[in-house]
């Protein structure tokens, strides 16, 4: 018997395996974040409560570290894009960017948390650990060009969200946010998986150039658009496009803020860029299913979005409602890409990146008020421009940012969509645009809500005790502050770096 | 030397010091009002020192130059839509940058001991100074963006002045303006993009796109469409019938020196666009709507009228005699002539001073009084006679008596009228004609039934002997001396405006003459 199965093995020749050559400096960021967050790991459970206070600054510092390789891959333009494995994974400007946004969002959060953490007996070392290793599925988010490595990516992004969602142990609100996140994201997964089966099953390879050739070949119409549909339905639910946005408030609501931040504007904007790889990379000749979807998709994502945050009475609802309208404007452009595809990546990651600061920094102001009232209610903002006029300063520059008022960023970033939708002269596009136009009025009422309340309402319960903001919620207001305000005076900052952005293809 | 510092950093520096005042009092703190006060008048003395020399300057010029932009300054600025920083001033701008330079420092010296409630000097004057770099900026773009920028930045301090400093019903006034604004700018914006299509997306430069549109044979109809975009966007802030009702509300709740600014300034926001913008690049577009803008000139010059003869309340009536007043100079648009155009902008200056005089006449009362009721009211000549008698004068020409600067914007459109741009129905403007000659009568009726019940008689009981109410103060002095004189002055010697206007607003109407044959 034992003879047997070792005459068996001897049968087998194996082939020698050949690592494929890798570019290490191309995935440096990944590799610098994954050794950072291991040693925090280790250094945590070495140190125990001694490090405990190191976290978030070890944490911060991790983000900035893998930041550098970020700019020596940008400062080596001509060697760009730097493709490995074959192919799956590709470094080009365009991934860099977003490398770049998601570690700095990163960074942000770790500073949101510092406070949030600390003064509200949380387990907070390995809240932070958990963070990293999200922002580390968005690193390779970034630059994945196969349904593998997308799908891995994806899942290292939630779990770890799924968990901080329900951080607040002992808050059932935090509790019905966490099982709420993660049923409807491995819902979300399943029907991702089966969509990405189904493009297996068409095109014998998972690497998105492969897929796009056998797709431009492919016969069988019903199953490739069912196959797309399945796709684009599992990254609606990460993305929180309507119908499919249910969970967000109440995750939003129920999370620790910090979270909420980080759902909001990171995991959204992973979401967005799984989302433009596969469409543009593997359908770019499918654009007769996916734009009539993405149009349907955007334009009752914002309408629905915005006409439910003008009800809302709690802030962080409002913002997670106007989030799911900012998807729906950030997706527009995905429905004339088949004309336009040049201009579509630039306008949403420069929306992306603008999107990151000007709700970053409205979840600050949330969470240092919130220190204050101990609450997120829209009517405890009254008369805040009485007490703390700099921080009501900070926050009317973020709403009018969101509402697209100039000279706040947030404007730069709409006439970007505005200019992608109405090139070409397409009827979708020009519909879609008036569409926006109005979604932007309607929108504009409930940010506007927010002003009114901190600047002419009085203080409902006559407490004008000033409010202190800790260190690290200052620079963290002040960061965002200062590129939301350039973003929108010098807008021609923002667009050298994201502004011709292309996919590159392997 | 001077001249190349003027045209290398003048425009620049005076656009942008209102901010470098406003940066400096965010570090002050709060608890000291007077140096906030200090900073804030010197920072508007400093920007209209600049601004003077540059107006001075560009008087020196001569009058060959007054119809080509001068000090440009044009620096890249959005590259990916060849938007450029690029801004410049010419005859039709400087009128108006002048009475900028000079409004803003008045309302800042009235605000010395004008504070409104809630107080907070601070906040109160950095949101005046962000106002000030708004509305420069808005008259020295050349670019289009660029304009849309300063257009809405403008917006934001008039809410918070509104809805913070404002009167009892001050929350409703303030959304209301801003929606109205937003929506108008909104579809503005939408119409700067299509023409920036249309044109093969080449330039937002205001210059480059009218030439464009000529040479790319944009069609007529696309023209009235854009138009029409931009139409609302200035017809909203001018105000125009039937987009005026934010207008009471927003001046009758806003503090003085917010209603000052608004009247005197903002509103010449929409005037001007109409002129720099709309009718510069589309001259046929303009031709074909004329009528329609006539039209709703001339109702807006009746409307107003009847709605001041209506009011009781002597802020909303100033600010209704505002839409009248604007129908003037809606109407001198809308001959498109020589004319017409150069009464336009004399008709802009000119309400600016007067009705920024009234508002501020109003404000004083108020504050003595702590009414508006034109009822409760009467008897200024007797219990403050310097007031009564400036009051007097304001409305004498503010109903365009000669010789007060009233009159040379509103007879002159009325003449232009008579006879306008060809292309354009002559017989339907002559009924315009009659109808805002009958619009005077309406206005000198209620202006001078306002001084009657206001100024004229005794003093009701209840004011007989307040001791509250005295006669005007020093600051006020200072704040309206400059605003009489003007208007006296600007009465004898129109030509100090018109000789400026003429050559630009030629080149304008050669264009709209070629247009409408």
């Amino acid at each position: 018997m034992f003879a047997y199965a070792a005459s068996l093995l001897a049968q087998v020749t194996l082939e020698p395996f050949n690592r494929p050559a890798i570019d290490w400096h191309a995935v440096a960021p990944e590799l610098v974040l994954l050794a950072a967050g291991a040693l925090i790991t280790i250094i945590d459970l070495v140190g125990l409560e001694r490090v405990r206070k190191l976290m978030p600054t070890l944490t911060s510092f991790a983000f900035l570290a893998a930041l550098i390789p970020v700019l020596t891959l940008w400062s080596q333009e001509d060697e760009l894009p730097r493709s490995l494995f074959d192919g799956a994974y590709v470094v080009d400007r365009y991934s860099l960017v977003l490398k770049g946004l998601f570690l700095l969002t990163g960074y942000v959060i770790a500073l949101l948390s510092t406070n949030y953490m600390s003064e509200g007996d949380y387990y907070d070392s390995e809240f932070y650990q958990l963070i990293a290793a999200s922002i580390l599925g968005m690193l390779v988010m970034s630059s994945s060009r196969d349904l593998i490595s997308i799908f891995v990516a994806l899942e290292l992004i939630s779990i770890p969200a799924y968990l901080m969602a329900a951080w607040r142990k002992r808050d059932l609100r935090s509790n019905e946010a966490g099982l709420k996140y993660m049923l409807m994201g491995v819902f979300a997964s399943a029907i991702l998986l089966y969509g990405m089966s189904l493009l297996y099953g068409l095109a014998g390879s998972t690497k998105l150039v492969d897929i796009a050739a056998a797709l431009s070949i492919g016969e069988s119409k019903p199953l490739i658009t069912l196959a797309i549909v399945f796709s684009v339905i599992g990254f609606g639910f990460k993305v929180s496009a309507v119908p499919f946005h249910t969970w967000a408030p109440d995750t939003y609501e129920g999370a620790p803020t910090p979270l909420t931040a980080f759902l909001a504007v990171a995991s959204k904007a992973a979401g967005f860029v799984a989302l433009m790889n596969v469409v543009i990379v593997a359908f770019p000749g499918q654009s007769d299913v996916v734009e009539p979807l993405m149009a349907v998709l955007a334009g009752v994502t914002m309408t629905v979005g915005n006409l439910i945050a003008l009800r809302q009475t709690n802030l962080v609802r409002m913002l997670a409602y106007s989030g799911v309208a900012q998807a729906g404007y950030i997706m527009a452009p995905l429905a004339v890409y088949g004309t336009n595809v040049d201009r579509v990546p630039s306008a949403m990651v420069t929306y992306l990146v603008i999107y990151a600061a000007m709700n970053l920094g409205a979840f600050a102001v949330v969470i240092i008020a919130a220190r204050k009232t101990g609450s997120a209610e829209i009517s405890s903002y009254g008369g805040m421009f009485g007490y703390a006029p700099g921080l009501t300063l900070a926050m009317t520059m973020f709403l009018f940012s969101l509402a697209g008022i100039p000279p706040a960023g947030g404007w730069w970033a709409k006439f970007e969509l505005f200019r992608v939708l109405t090139d070409g002269n397409r009827y979708l596009g020009i519909m879609l645009a008036i569409v926006l136009a109005v979604n932007s009025v309607i929108a504009a009422v409930y940010y506007l809500n927010i002003t009114r309340q901190m600047w002419f309402l009085p203080t409902p319960d006559g407490d004008t005790s000033r409010i202190v903001t800790p260190p690290a919620l200052q620079v963290a207001l002040a960061l965002t502050l200062l590129v939301t305000i350039v973003s929108g005076i010098l807008p021609g900052l923002v667009s050298d770096i994201s502004g011709s952005l292309q996919l590159a293809l392997p | 030397m001077e001249q190349s510092f003027l045209a290398d950093y003048g425009i620049t520096l005076m656009v942008f010091l209102p901010l470098v005042g406003a940066a400096i009092m965010m570090m002050v703190p709060g608890k000291n009002e007077e140096a906030h006060k200090t900073i804030a008048l010197a920072t508007t003395v400093i920007t209209g020192i600049i601004g003077g020399w540059m107006v001075v300057d560009f008087y020196r010029l001569g009058s060959a130059k007054w119809s080509e932009l001068s000090y440009l300054i044009d620096r890249p600025w959005i590259n990916i839509i060849n938007a450029r920083y690029t801004v410049a001033v010419d005859g039709i701008s400087v009128p108006l940058i002048a009475l900028t330079l000079l409004v803003v420092p008045l309302v800042i010296v009235y605000s010395w001991n004008h504070i409104p409630q809630p107080g907070n000097t601070k906040a109160f004057l950095m949101l005046t100074l962000v106002l000030h770099t708004g509305m420069l900026g808005s008259f020295v773009a050349q670019d289009l963006v660029l304009f849309f920028v300063f257009f809405e930045v403008v917006l934001l301090p008039m809410y918070f002045m509104i809805g913070v400093w404002g009167g009892e019903n001050r929350l409703y006034a303030a959304i209301k303006f801003f929606l109205f604004t937003l929506f108008g700018s909104a579809l503005m914006l939408v119409s700067f993009l299509a023409l920036y299509w249309v044109t093969g997306g080449t330039t937002f430069n205001m210059v480059g796109l009218a030439e464009a549109v000529q040479s790319n044979d944009v069609k007529l109809s696309t023209q009235v469409l854009i138009f029409a975009g931009m139409f609302l966007g200035f017809g909203i802030k001018v105000p125009m019938f039937p987009f005026h009702t934010w207008l009471p509300d927003a001046h009758t709740q806003a503090p003085t020196q917010g209603s000052v600014i608004l009247a005197a300034v903002l509103l010449k926001l929409g005037t001007y666009g109409f002129i720099r913008i709309a009718i510069q690049i589309l001259p046929e577009a303009s031709i074909k709507w004329a009528p329609w803008i006539g039209l709703l000139a001339v109702i807006g010059i009746i409307y107003g009228a009847l709605g001041c003869l209506a009011q009781t309340d002597m802020k909303r009536l100033i600010a209704f005699s505002s839409v009248a007043h604007m129908g003037y100079v809606m109407l001198g648009i809308a001959t498109m002539t020589d004319f017409g155009l150069n009464a336009a902008i004399f008709g802009m200056v000119a309400h600016g001073l007067i009705t920024g005089l009234l508002f501020f006449v109003a404000g004083s009362i108020k504050e003595r009084y702590h009414t508006l009721e034109i009822k409760r009211l009467g008897g200024l000549l007797i219990s403050a006679p310097r007031m009564g008698w400036i009051l007097g004068l304001a409305t004498m020409a503010s109903l365009g008596l000669p010789g007060l600067a009233g009159f040379w914007g509103e007879f002159p459109a009325i003449l232009a009228a008579y006879s306008p741009q060809e292309g354009i129905s002559v017989g339907l403007f002559r009924v315009y004609m009659v109808v805002a000659a009958i619009g005077t009568v309406l206005a000198a009726g209620y202006l001078l039934w306002l001084l009657q019940r206001t100024a004229f008689g005794r003093p009701s009981e209840e004011f007989e002997n307040d001791p509250a109410i005295t006669d005007v103060v020093p600051t006020e002095w200072i704040a309206w001396v400059p605003l009489l004189a003007l208007i006296v002055l600007l009465g004898f010697v129109p030509g100090l405006i018109f000789d400026m206007t003429d050559g630009p607003v030629t080149v304008l109407t050669d264009a709209l003459a070629a247009a409408g044959k």
